[in-house]
């Protein structure tokens, strides 16, 4: 039980990075955190004491297996977490060259 | 017709892929094949409200049933995709031809295309599927592309508006999946049809509970219901005007109020409690958009807080029907709510399309979107005006446009359903309404200029009329819902759907009613 508990304290060390940081990379870095927390989650809910991975040879039939379906989830998520890190990344690097800093305090035409 | 059934998601993926590929070759490309096969795909989703079965099941990659244990992913056509996949592909058709002439002035065409295709591939393959993690992949397609459309100016504005819009999607994408996770942990499953029998058997439990929040945060905020509103009138008013018609018009519907609606009516077990809740954050966004709404003077800001506000009455409608099926109170006022809902969904889609396209002709024009620098639109922009007239009475709810007969259905159902100061909030936002766009046709359309050149603007050419008007006849010509004939086609089986929660496993998993 107290593997899951340190991942949701994970989760929210990365929530707790993306509310209270003030530089772009940073509230990025704490969404990847996040995302990594709840892909150890994932694996978790999959695992299974002693089990083996899931491949069925025809001589050796292993009695437990851990659950192959969050680990076919965990490789989608990464792939997802990709896309969504490089699309944030793009935009933190022009909100630079427009702006000129990283300081979201600085940024903010936008209002009302 | 269940062949047809992934064509819906697959032609968009083509187009986006077809139009990245080869717009080296060919210049035009991506304004010749996006409205084509939005064409196409609008007529397959209006040939699905003419099934012969009430629910297609279409399994993919032919992974059948396994002892009626499901294995594989389904997409499921019943009543309530049916019109969600016709609405999206309609304003998708028109938002693209409109595109065509508006997106001239931006460069990097070929991408726009690409990531528009992108998008309405990710939106039909939510509201198709019927798998729970799948749901998810298709919410990020279309959300990831819309993080890029929404930036797609790359001025100041637009990368700020992008990038809150990013981190906050972001955290909702990642809550959701959260629930998602927590709910395999619980059940096993990820077909949503399994998770519902499941949770029937198992009863009551404080984990799902849990799950039932995280997913209203997370949904919430893909839908900008109002306390975690901040990221869509900064968004939406950033985008292409014809993004932001699609964006406002159907992907906060798609991603967040359909997700609301299919999870909570057809999978979880109906709680008064999380039931009230869904109410009350309707209520309140219904209220907050339209004050927020009052004071702005940029022109698609103000549009931007009224989606707030109407799609507070959508949420409001169904979350109604929620409430009064939790209760077991009586089945007919229920089905009055939701009909409300659904149908001021379909309006909404509509009408807040059409304004938005409104905005951009007249920003594509005059080059402004501040209302108090402009004035005397009406003589120099005829249709332009018309339709906004059109729209503006459709959205404030004045007979004989749909607003009127939908904001009427959700009305009456709270008044009988004893939600009485709903039913006042919901006449007075209404008149709030009403005086917000008259504030826009007094500075914008009527009265005499105020622009700082003084020169005379033309009409907007014809790519982008037609679209406007199409949308402006529409806005009279979907009342025609209110009459039974239309209404057995178009909305009841939408309803059906919904008041009939656990009979949505019953057809998927091959079980008998």
């Amino acid at each position: 039980m107290i593997l899951y508990i340190l991942c949701f304290i994970l989760f929210l060390v990365g929530l707790y990075g993306v509310i209270t940081r003030r530089n772009v990379i940073k509230i990025v870095l704490g969404i990847c955190i996040m995302e990594y927390s709840l892909n150890l989650l994932l694996i978790l809910i999959g695992y299974v004491d002693e089990g083996v991975a899931p491949i069925v040879v025809r001589e050796t039939m292993a009695s437990k297996f851990v659950d192959p379906l969050p680990q076919a989830m965990v490789l989608t998520v990464i792939v997802i977490g990709l896309a969504t890190t490089a699309m944030l990344l793009a935009i933190a690097i022009r909100v630079y060259k427009k702006h000129g800093t990283f300081d979201i305090r600085e940024i903010k035409n936008l209002k009302g | 017709m269940t062949a047809w059934i992934p064509l819906l998601v697959i032609l968009p993926l083509s187009g986006a892929f077809l139009i990245a590929i080869f717009s080296g070759m060919f210049k035009r490309i991506g304004g010749i094949l996006t409205p084509l096969f939005m064409l196409i795909l609008t007529c397959l989703g209006f040939m699905f409200f003419f099934r012969e079965t009430d629910v297609l099941v279409y399994h993919i990659g032919g992974w059948e049933l396994y002892n009626g244990i499901p294995v594989g992913i389904h997409f499921v056509v019943d009543g309530l995709s049916v019109l969600m996949v016709a609405i999206i592909n309609l304003m998708g058709f028109l938002a693209s031809f409109y595109s065509v002439s508006y997106i001239r002035k931006f460069t990097g065409e070929k991408y726009y295309y690409a990531l528009f295709c992108l998008m309405v591939a990710g939106m039909n393959g939510v509201v198709l599927t019927g798998d729970l993690f799948n749901m998810f992949i298709f919410l990020e397609i279309a959300v990831i592309s819309s993080y890029a459309l929404v930036a797609f100016g790359i001025e100041r504005e637009e990368l700020e508006a992008s990038f809150k819009y990013q981190v906050l999607g972001g955290v909702a994408s990642l809550v959701i999946l959260l629930g998602i996770a927590l709910i395999y942990w619980n059940t096993g499953t990820l077909n949503i049809a399994d998770i519902a029998i499941v949770l029937k058997e198992n009863g009551d439990n404080k984990l799902i509970s849990f799950v039932q929040v995280l997913l209203i945060a997370g949904f919430g905020l893909k839908a900008a219901m109002i306390p975690f509103h901040a990221w869509l009138p900064d968004a939406h008013s950033s985008a292409p005007s014809p993004i932001s018609a699609m964006l406002s018009g159907v992907l906060i519907k798609a991603v967040g109020v359909y997700a609301i609606m299919r999870l909570f009516f057809n999978m979880f077990t109906l709680s008064y409690e999380i039931s009230m809740l869904i109410t009350v954050i309707g209520a309140v966004s219904m209220v907050g958009g339209v004050l927020l709404a009052v004071g702005q003077w940029d022109f698609k800001r103000l549009l931007a807080y009224h989606s707030i506000s109407q799609m507070g009455y959508v949420v409001l409608g169904v979350g109604m029907g929620m409430v009064i099926l939790s209760v077991g109170g009586s089945r007919d006022v229920a089905v009055l709510a939701i009909a409300g809902g659904l149908y001021h969904m379909v309006n909404h889609a509509v009408f807040k399309g059409l304004l938005f396209l409104n905005a951009g002709a007249v920003e594509y024009k005059t080059g402004t979107r501040m209302l108090r620098e402009m004035g005397g639109l009406s003589n120099n922009m005829p249709l332009t005006s018309a339709t906004y007239f059109s729209a503006s009475m459709a959205i404030s709810g004045i007979p004989p446009f749909n607003g009127f007969f939908s904001k009427l259905l959700i009305i009456i159902a709270a008044v009988q359903g004893g939600f009485y100061l709903m039913a006042i909030l919901a006449v007075v936002v209404s008149i709030i309404t009403l005086a917000s766009f008259l504030k826009v046709h007094r500075y914008a359309f009527i009265g005499f200029s105020r622009f700082k050149n003084k020169k005379m603007f033309g009409e907007a050419p014809f790519g982008m009329g037609l679209p406007m008007v199409i949308l402006a006849v529409l806005c009279l010509g979907l009342s025609l819902l209110i009459i039974p004939f239309f209404r057995d086609i178009f909305l009841s089986p939408a309803v059906n759907t919904l008041i009939h929660t656990l009979d949505y496993s019953q057809p998927i998993l091959g079980l008998l009613p």
